[in-house]
Order: C-alpha cells, then structure tokens, then sequence
C-alpha cells in the first residue's frame, strides 16, 4: 500500500515498483491505481486507458523498452461508481432491491460526489482481488486522502456506520411508521428527533430512511466485508509505503502518517523520498568550485579558449556563463541543504528509507519506471 | 503546489494596502501560521500579522456555532455529547461536512458584506483539486437532496454568495509540472462543468529562470565535455563536475517545465500570473513576502 500526500510522485512510484517485482523478483504483478489521469496508462504502453478491468501489459511493449520481466505485470484502475455498485449487485437479496439502491438519489450522491466513499471502495477493491488469488503481489496506490487516518479507518467506520446505533434511532419512526404512515409521531416529542428534523428537514430524514431501510438487507454482508477487509489491512502480508518529497508539507503528512501506522500496529516497509536532489550540491568541493568560478572566472575563460576548442573562443562569454552556472549552483546548494536537513530531522522513520533521484526529465514511459525499479530494487539509489 | 504560500502572499499584499483580510485554512496542516511565523490557531480568527487574521476550519465547531446561531435550540446541551450526533450528521448525511465547511466561510462572507464582520477579504487555503468540487458543490447537491428544514433553507444563499462574480472567485494554483498541469485542466474542466462559481486566475508558482539564452546553448555544451572538463577541474577543483551537473539539471529542469507552461497555455484561457521558484533555505515571513512582491509585480502595483 503506497501512502503519501498528493504530488509526490505516489502513482510512479507504485507503478515502478510493480514492474521492478515483476523483473526483479517475477511473479504475477498487479497495480492497482487510483489516478485518473491516462498518464500510468500510457506509460505502461496501455492504449485505450485503464479501468476496474486488470489489464496485462504486454511481454512485447516490455521488450521493446528493453525489459525483461521474469514474471506479468498487470494494471488496473479503480473506477469508484463501477466498484460500489458492483458491491451493491453482491450483496443485495434480489435484483429489485439492488436497483432501488442504486436508483436511490441519496446512494448516488454518496458514490459520485463524496470524497470519503473512495477511501473505502479503494479498500473493499483491493480486497476483491486479493480474494480472487490471482495475483503473487498487489500494489496499490492509494487515493490523495485529505486525512490519511480516514482511509486507514475507513473499513471501521464503514461498519461502524451501517451499525449504528444513532442511524437506527433515527430511522425508528419511518420504520415503524412505514414511508408513507405516520410521521414523527410519539418520537417527535424527543430532543433528538426535533434538532434532526430542524436541521435536515422530515423529507430528507424519509429519503434516508427509505435508503437505509433498502440497504439493511445487505447489512450482514456488508458488514462482515468491512471487517474482513479491515482483518486484510491488519494482515501480516500487507506493508505500508509512505511516499514524500524531501519538501516540508508533503513530509509533515508522511510523518503523521507514519505515526498513523505505528499507533494501530499496522507494518511500515518503508519509506520513499522521491524527488531529491544530488547530495553533490551540498559538498564543500562544490562551493569551492562555484566561488572560482566567480571569483576566477576570467582566467578560466581565458584558459578555456586556449583549448582551442571553437565553441570556447569568446572569452567574456564564457566569463559571463561561468559565473551564471555558479549562481545556479548556489541555489540549487540552498534546496539541497535544506533537504539535508529536514532528512536529519525525520522523525518516525522505518529502517528502510530508499532515496529516489530527481531526474532530469519527467517519467512518462516505461522506460523512466524500469531506472526508477532499479533504483528501488537494486539500491543503487540508497 | 505551493497553495498556502501563495494564499499567505497574497493575504501580506492585500494588508500592505489596509485591507482587513480573513486567511482560512481548510484543510489544516498548520503551515499556513507559518508563513507568518505565527503559533498554529484554531477555529477562532486570531490576528498573525497586521491586518491578516487566521483561522482553521473545524466541522465540529462548526456544527456547534451553527446550531447556536442559526437553529437557537436550547437542548443542544442537553441532547448528550456533541460529538455523538456530530458523528451522526457527518457519516449518515454525505457532504455535512463539506457543507459546514463551506457555510462557515460564506457565513464570515455575508457577515462582512452586512458589516458585521471586519473583513474586507477573505481568502480560503482550500482543500486539494479533488475535494474542493465536492465542497464547493455541497450547497447545491445538498439542496438536491434536502428539501425542508434549515439546512435546505441554508443552501439557498449560498449558492447565490458562490456563483456572485463579484463576490467569489476560484483561483487556480498549479506548478508547471506534468500532474499538475494535468489536473489543473481536468479540475478548471470540472468547475465549468459541475459547478456555478466564477473562475479567477491561474498562479503559476515555482517558475524557474531561464539560464541558457539559446546562444549559449553549444557553450554549455562544450563546457559539459572534455577538454573543457579537465581546465574546470584543474582551475576550480574537483567540485567543478558538480556545478556543471546542476547546471545540466537546471537547463533540464526549466526545459522540461516550460512543456507544461505550454500545454497550461494552450488549455487554459484563464489569465495567469507567474511567480518565481524561490531557493530559500526555509519558510516563513521572508518567503511571504518575496510572494507577494511577485503577485504585486504581476498585478503591475
């Protein structure tokens, strides 16, 4: 499970991770994604775009960038809707009931507008095809969570929620009254019942209820889905990935994160900085050579045209381009130190901490995912 | 992307010029107070600098100010913890939360307008480009769905105080990276698509210099190679491959940021305001403050 806030580089690095397994280690590899973009997609030499539906990435395309997997590298996209009413169609008693749910206006607005029902779907997923045994290792990418605690709780309180004991309470006088019978009758009168009703409205309360009432059927399933793909997070098979840049935002939530997952015992494998910079820029060696670059700058340029070398001939260019180099230098020196520090200042960190080059340019072919593998599987990025 | 950055810069530049700004942070992390050198806050406005108050967006308190405010039930102390039916409320009601979110700052926008409240801007630090359609469309899905009782009646107006253009705007914070551009597309796409609230402009952050004019290009590359290699070591130390590998990186760098420039360019017709990369060793009041300069700059003031 890859973790981490948005902008890190999460999808490429589970991307890159599923086919360093699948070269390095073989296998049959899935990754499961959550980004939309076609971006992993095409980069995986997948046309045609991503969907629920895993799809193999072929031996060929994979040849043809010059890898050779031992094992099958799989992807697949969580598609949200399609997943929830997929659970939906499961679990329900009947045919009928499924479609009442899934026509309900209530239901829709919980699986295509509201952002906590991806947390959960993208767990419930993962189970599924973890459940159907068809693969040696599943990476998922998890989605931008705006807490990382919710999608770590979001089995639990998906249980929690259709066992509740307030959502009963509130359902209560629909049930007894029926939709259309008697309203808020004698329960009317109680405290809890007017603040509700004031702030929600009878109609939607109604709304609500009908929707519960349809969805109790599949309550016993549901539920003990929940838990089951509670016990798979807890499972000694699944590891935790935290994804960060060596930036200050994206590190505090990687190490809230990381104590997220400390706090309930969950495994940490480990954790990925990605994005950083050459610990060249920060050597002495380098400022040194900056400062002559200035400080010398014309006797350098007049050395360089006494290479003879045409391109080196115009002395105040040089100059000029040294000097512009050493500043550039400087500053990239001052990102680097600062990503020196907030390193030494990590707190919570597993033992294993890989270190993922910034390259020079973006990774947006199968390519760019082999040296990122590489870097993590062979440790020449450690 | 550098969202609270920019919000903290453009909060420092509207008090520079006496205005009464409200800076909300919704999704709090606590680095927004940075910015200002300010211990974190909470849901109640606190005054971090002159002119520039803070506050943080919490649901519950949230929740519990507008049962005081808007509903006057005297039970609310009675009806057993808070937190219980607050829990009740956000789980079995989807976009509760969203909406108490985003009715929290209409309200200071309202209560400002009518003069009760001091602000003459507030500015939302709002949540990342997947959340914020789903906050921003909550008043209206909500009012879909409920028909009746206050929270229908809240809906309403703020709808209205979301799709005023001379009262809201969207702004877009995008750096010119491959996913961000993306989802800067996809999210302006959406908002056009879903929603009625007015677009405002695109800050394009971390922009990179350009440090190779295209005469210089072959120079850079002879100096790249031998025999340059060997003078630079011998003139400057062995450091001197250093210097010359972040040059490559920076030509790398803003070459391949100016792709996505183009692509934003060419898909966005939003007016853009472009602030620099800042290579500074930490946050705080200084990088405020180059921020602002950088949007004052931009806005020509």
């Amino acid at each position: 499970m890859f973790c981490g806030s948005g902008g890190v580089g999460k999808t490429t690095i589970a991307a890159a991770t599923a086919l360093g397994a699948a070269t390095h280690l073989g296998g049959r590899v899935l990754v499961l994604t959550v980004d939309p973009a076609k971006r992993l997609a095409d980069a995986l030499g997948l046309r045609g775009g991503l969907g629920n539906v895993e799809r193999r990435v072929s031996p060929e395309i994979l040849a043809a960038a010059g890898i050779e997997v031992r094992g099958e590298l799989w992807a697949a996209m969580l598609d949200t809707k399609q997943s929830w009413d997929a659970l939906v169609l499961r679990h329900s008693p009947d045919e009928a009931t499924a479609y009442r749910i899934l026509e309900n206006p209530l239901y829709r607005n919980i699986t295509a507008r509201f952002v906590q029902s991806h947390d959960y779907i993208a767990m419930e997923r993962l189970h599924e095809l973890h459940s159907a045994g068809r693969y040696d290792l599943i990476v998922v990418d998890t989605p931008p969570t705006r807490n990382a605690i919710d999608f770590l709780d979001a089995p639990q309180r998906m249980a929690e929620f259709f066992g509740g004991r307030l959502l009963r309470w509130l359902t209560v006088p629909y049930r007894i009254g029926g939709r259309r019978g008697a309203r808020l009758v004698n329960l009317a009168s109680r405290p809890f019942y007017q603040v509700a009703d004031r702030i929600l409205g009878s109609q939607f309360l109604e709304d609500i209820a009908e929707f519960f009432v349809n969805f109790q059927t599949m309550y016993d399933g549901f539920v003990e889905r929940a838990h089951a793909v509670e016990r798979l997070l807890r499972d000694r098979r699944t590891t935790f990935a935290v994804v960060s840049t060596l930036e200050s935002a994206p590190l505090q939530e990687a190490e809230f994160f990381l104590a997220a997952l400390a706090e309930r015992d969950l495994p940490i494998g480990a954790l990925v900085l990605n994005k950083t910079l050459s610990t060249a820029l920060v050597e002495p060696a380098g400022e040194e050579a900056a400062r002559r670059f200035i400080d010398d700058g014309r006797a350098i340029a007049e050395a360089l045209a006494h290479t003879g070398e045409p391109a080196l001939a115009e002395v105040a260019r040089t100059e000029r381009l040294l000097a512009t180099l050493a500043e550039s230098y400087r500053n990239f020196s001052v990102v680097a130190k600062r990503e020196a520090e907030l390193r030494s200042e990590l707190a919570g960190a597993p033992d294993l901490v890989l270190t993922v080059p910034q390259t020079d340019a973006d990774v947006h072919d199968l390519r760019g995912l082999a040296a990122i593998a590489d870097a993590l599987f062979l440790g020449t990025a450690r | 992307m550098g969202k609270s950055t920019v919000a903290a810069g453009l909060a420092h530049l509207a008090a520079q010029r006496g205005k009464r700004v409200l800076v909300v942070e919704v999704d709090a992390k606590g680095d927004l107070t940075d910015l200002f050198e300010h211990a974190r806050v909470g849901f109640e406005p606190v005054e971090v600098a002159r002119g520039i108050s803070v506050m943080t967006i919490d649901t519950e308190a949230s929740l519990r100010e507008y049962l005081k405010l808007n509903l006057r039930v005297p039970m609310v102390g009675r009806i057993g913890p808070i937190a219980s039916m607050f829990d009740f409320v956000a789980n079995a009601a989807p976009g509760v939360k969203e909406i108490l979110t985003i009715g929290k700052i209409g309200w200071e926008v309202r209560e400002s307008i009518e003069g009760r409240a001091p602000w003459d801007l507030v500015i939302v630090d709002a949540a990342a480009s997947g959340h914020v359609v789903a906050q921003l469309g909550a008043p209206e899905a909500i009012g879909g769905l409920v028909r009746m009782g206050s929270v229908s009646d809240q809906t309403g107006w703020l709808q209205a105080l979301l799709a005023d253009p001379e009262i809201t705007a969207l702004n877009v914070v995008v750096t010119p990276e491959e996913m961000p551009v993306a989802e800067t597309i996809e999210l302006i796409a959406r908002v056009r698509d879903e929603l009625e609230v007015p677009l405002g402009v695109v800050f394009v952050n971390r922009v990179l210099p350009e440090l190779l004019h295209r005469a210089d290009e072959v120079l850079f590359g002879a100096l790249a190679e031998e025999p340059a290699g060997a003078v630079l070591r011998d003139r400057a130390g062995p450091g001197a491959s250093s210097v010359i590998a972040a040059g490559r990186l920076a030509v790398a760098l803003r070459r391949s940021r100016a792709a996505h420039l183009t692509r934003l360019h060419e898909a966005i017709d939003l007016p853009k305001l472009y602030l620099p990369e800042l290579f500074v060793r930490s946050a705080g009041i200084r990088v405020t403050r180059l921020i602002a300069e950088a949007i004052g700059d931009e806005l020509g003031i």
